[in-house]
């Protein structure tokens, strides 16, 4: 199974990471002491540790390899995959489903208000996910700023309240329509583009929206920020902070199931196959009569819509808003979190967003190394299932045969 | 009685070059039309002026539908050629890869359909109706294409001749009075070339009018009602498939120059 050359490269694959983590993980220098901290452990423990990964990742190849080519001759039937078992019978999926929703029902008695804060950041990412999905996975349009939208939907409920005096439940679908209305904006202009174009104009689009908010001081009161924004109301009510909090994480359980709700109903109707027929091949799907302009722009709106209506959510999290909490760094969170979760699937893109919103949280523990096993696993996952953590399963119909 | 499609004079200039030199072409009522020509003729660029793919540089597009006023098709953009009533297939296939055979086949429907957003939101009797009527009329042409077994399928996975086909039923689900056919035997073996000319009969007699571009000879002579032939853009012949087998300029254009005459 594992022959002399692979042995031979992994030992080459070993050296070459020492060498890569030798500055890293050998050296430590003390400057008070003025000494050097030679570490030589660590370097046998990256050496060993990186030459089974390789063997492990060279067996799984061949192993992979040979079954593909026994399946060709005909020898093994193909299995279904484990995926689509999951989601197909509902003997696995009902109860899974009831134990994760009991669970999320749960979670703010069961866990402290830190850890609630926490797991509302992480609903946010899954709307926002979910919303950037509708453009980038199921439309294929690369939009690299969608940061912006968030931003516009924070700052419309920070400045319509500093100026008007509207509420939170006034403000959440204004700030979603703001914020298509913005995505309508970026669509006309780069209806033309396609890919790697797209994708810069989007970038640019984004930095701009920032750097308005941070300049422009008369409008957004620049890098300072507006602050005192309230909170949602509960019919009057006054919440204390704990309990507002709670209140806030329920929101946004409903915000989840109605995303999911909408997104999956859009997936599945004309709509919905004229952004895959435009994501999958741009001149036939013209060819075969889907106007360009119109499904291309409602997939800019309608994406951004989401994210517009999770910024004014964001902005009465945190009670403030400033041009910092919109840098690109988040528009490639968000975009990590489609490609990781699978280009256009509901569930895929919900665990992605989990997933990375929550490791970092909970790699505190290892908190020097929680960025380079973060990196680590977005390496590992593209590598194994370029897919996504569950790739897009389109809609099948029975077909009923008349004999 | 006015041709289904009628063009007059049409060029279409890139830059410096003519890739087609004021061509005239007419296509009846359930006729089989055949384009043919040497490769670089400007036979695939004609398909795509037509089409609104190009914009072309003079000349008339003009579409009779029966029993009703002649419409003229320069300058519209693709999605609106279709909806007046002509559907294409692609020289080198181009389906929707990663979706299922059925689905290709439902975004043929797009332009005849009108749900909307909300429709979609609400599923509302209308929109729901719409959606059967989809499937129903899509899984009806693909049984007619002879694919109905493989309607879950990825259309990647689909072996060559039926994806062939697949593109024939997503573009006969536009509802077209003219369908357009780019190299549809291509790749072909003898025998699915065979169950092609049939398909394509067939359509005909189903009341469609079809316009094709075909190397395969035997497959044109066999099919056309009335043939063109194109070279360097300029149409050097036109007639039934007798009178072009004969043409002396016809054969001149595909085997070269005669010695002796020379």
């Amino acid at each position: 199974m594992i022959s002399l050359t692979d042995i031979k490269k992994g030992l080459l694959v070993s050296l070459w990471f020492v060498f890569l983590t030798f500055p890293l993980m050998v050296i430590k220098v003390n400057p008070i002491d003025k000494v050097i901290l030679w570490r030589w452990s660590n370097m046998y423990w990256v050496a060993g540790g990186s030459f089974l990964c390789y063997l492990a990742m060279q067996i799984y190849k061949t192993r992979k390899l040979s079954r593909q080519e026994r399946i060709k001759q005909g020898l093994i039937k193909e299995k279904p995959k484990m995926q689509f078992k999951l989601l197909s019978d509902p003997k696995i999926y009902l109860p899974t489903l009831a134990v994760a929703g009991l669970f999320f029902l749960a979670f703010p008695w069961l866990f402290s208000t830190y850890q609630t804060n926490i797991m509302i950041t992480a609903l946010m990412y899954v709307v926002l996910g979910l919303g950037l999905n509708i453009v980038v996975g199921v439309a294929g349009l690369l939009d690299l700023g969608y940061v912006a939208f968030y931003a516009v939907g924070a700052y419309s409920y920070a400045l319509l309240h500093l100026h008007f005096g509207l509420g939170f439940w006034e403000v959440l679908p204004i700030g979603g329509l703001l914020a298509a209305s913005f995505g309508i904006l970026l669509g006309f202009p780069v209806l033309r583009l396609r890919g790697d174009y797209l994708a810069i104009v989007t970038l640019g689009f984004g930095e701009i929206i920032r750097l308005i908010l941070e300049n422009w001081n008369e409008f957004s009161h620049g890098p300072s920020g507006i602050s005192n924004i309230p909170r949602p109301g509960f019919f009057g009510i006054h919440l204390g902070l704990e309990q507002s909090i709670t209140y806030l994480y329920y929101l946004m359980i409903l915000m989840v199931i109605f995303t999911i709700f909408v997104v999956n109903r859009l997936q599945n109707s004309r709509i919905g196959r004229a952004w895959f027929a435009l994501r999958e091949d741009e001149i036939a799907c013209q060819a075969m009569g889907i106007d360009k302009t119109r499904t291309k722009l409602t997939a800019f709106a309608l994406g951004a819509f989401w994210a517009g209506m999770v910024g004014v959510i964001f902005a009465a999290k945190t009670t403030f808003v400033n041009p910092a909490s919109f840098t690109f760094l988040e528009s490639a969170i968000i975009l990590c979190i489609v490609v990781l979760g699978g280009m256009g699937s509901i569930i895929g893109v919900i665990i992605a967003a989990l997933i990375l919103i929550l490791l970092p949280e909970y790699l505190r523990a290892f908190s020097d190394y929680r960025m380079l096993v973060f990196g680590a696993v977005l390496v590992i996952m593209m590598v194994f299932r370029p897919q996504g953590i569950i790739a897009n399963i389109r809609r099948t119909y029975t077909v009923q045969k008349n004999d | 009685m006015e041709p289904l499609l009628n063009i007059t004079g049409l060029t279409m200039n890139f830059g410096g070059i003519r890739a087609l030199d004021n061509l005239d072409l007419r296509v009846r009522e359930g006729q089989i039309v055949a384009l043919i020509g040497p490769n670089g003729a400007g036979k695939t660029t004609f398909f795509n002026c037509l089409t609104g793919i190009y914009k072309p540089t003079s000349g008339d597009l003009l579409l009779t539908p029966p029993g009703k006023t002649t419409r003229r098709l320069n300058g519209l953009k693709p999605n609106k050629v279709t909806q007046q009533g002509l559907a294409r297939t692609f020289q080198n296939i181009r389906l929707f890869p990663n979706m299922t055979v059925l689905e290709n086949v439902m975004i043929g429907r797009h332009c005849r359909t009108r749900a909307k957003v909300l429709g979609a939101l609400f599923r509302n009797p209308g929109t729901v109706r719409e959606e059967q009527e989809i499937v129903a009329l899509s899984l009806m042409i693909l049984e007619n294409m002879g694919l109905a077994d493989m309607v879950n399928e990825f259309a990647k996975n689909l072996p060559y001749g039926a994806q062939r086909r697949l593109e024939i039923g997503r573009a006969l689900a536009t509802d077209p009075l003219l369908l357009l056919l780019d190299e549809p035997a291509a790749g072909m073996n003898p025998q699915e070339t065979g169950e092609l000319e049939e398909l394509i009969t067939t359509i005909r007699d189903d009341g469609l009018s079809i316009l094709l571009i075909e190397h395969d000879m035997k497959l044109v002579m066999n099919l056309s009602d009335y043939i063109f032939v194109l070279d360097y853009g300029k149409k050097i012949a036109e007639g039934t498939p007798e009178e072009i087998r004969n043409n002396p300029a016809v054969i001149k254009a595909y085997l070269g120059e005669d010695i002796e005459d020379a």
